[in-house]
């Protein structure tokens, strides 16, 4: 797995790709921390369209930067959802507490 | 006592993942788990290293295209397994990276709705702690949080799901039926 980062005025952007498993999840973990809980950032947006998998320790990493956005009063924003990733998040019955978005576009609009 | 026992999941043929029922039962130790004589296709030993779990997604996605599972159908079985070893990991072996697991892989003939009977078995083992029956329910999917969704995943996923403990090892054996052309599970 790899995460990039792109700041966009006040809003930090995840470029995610490869594979969120039980070795990668706690750098995606992490990462989402820091940007919700230590940098306070109002929104964190995650392009998920390369990630060629994701398992339960993964979505366990949404769930948990979720979590701290509702804590500090920010926002977790997900796009480019492909098969694979809606799939198991539609298994998991979590998709519904998620703000997904098509786009980059749409996800980072006012 | 069922702490040393099975536990089984069998899910009908037919049907999308959601309309499916299951029977869950817990076994007693003497039932030992049944492996079925079919042919060996593939066979690992491998660390405990959650390193080694894309290794194993990657054969699995091969082998599982290979025997005619639909694309789903492999997604759901890579899954499953990836799962399976994950709490091997966690939970048997407490996240020490450097204890054994074994994964076979068996071409078999299930009895199901299904008219072929073609099945891919899959049997792990560790020699970790005994897993805990009533902690292999899963969770209440309304209850939001982190965690404990990987026992959902395999369950929802497999056709059978079949858990004991014998001579100190546990062993977990999954079976995926291959269904002939218009069946469309594990979406």
């Amino acid at each position: 797995m790899k995460i990039a980062a792109r700041h966009l005025d006040k809003i930090t952007i995840f470029d995610i790709s490869g594979d969120i498993d039980l070795a990668t999840s706690p750098e995606l973990r992490k990462a989402l921390l820091r940007e919700l809980r230590e940098l306070k950032m109002p929104r964190v947006v995650l392009n998920l369209a390369a990630v060629r998998y994701i398992d339960s320790s993964g979505v366990a990493s949404l769930v948990e930067g979720l979590k701290a956005s509702r804590d500090v009063g920010s926002r977790l924003v997900l796009f480019g959802l492909n098969k694979t990733v809606r799939e198991v998040l539609q298994l998991s019955k979590l998709v519904k507490i998620f703000e997904i978005h098509e786009n980059e576009e749409q996800s980072v609009a006012p | 006592m069922y702490h040393r026992g099975r536990r089984c999941v069998r899910k009908s043929a037919s049907g999308d993942l959601s309309e499916t029922k299951r029977d869950i039962q817990f076994f007693k130790a003497e039932e030992n788990t049944h492996v079925s004589g079919g042919s060996l296709l593939l066979r690992m030993e491998l660390p405990s290293n959650p390193e080694m779990l894309c290794v194993v997604r990657n054969a699995l996605s091969e082998l599982t295209a290979k025997l005619g599972f639909s694309e789903a159908e492999c997604r759901a079985v890579v899954l499953a397994v990836d799962e399976a070893l994950t709490n091997i990991i966690r939970h048997a072996y407490h996240g020490n990276p450097e204890q054994p697991i074994q994964a076979s892989f068996r071409r078999i003939h299930e009895p199901g709705d299904d008219k072929s009977g073609e099945a891919l078995e899959i049997v792990l083992e560790d020699n970790g702690v005994t897993a805990n029956p009533e902690k292999m329910s899963g969770r209440a999917l309304e209850d939001v949080r982190p965690g404990g969704l990987g026992l959902h995943f395999i369950r929802e996923s497999m056709d059978t799901v079949e858990f004991s403990r014998s001579n100190g090892k546990n062993q977990l054996r999954l079976v995926k039926i291959l269904h002939s052309e218009g069946h469309q599970k594990g979406s």
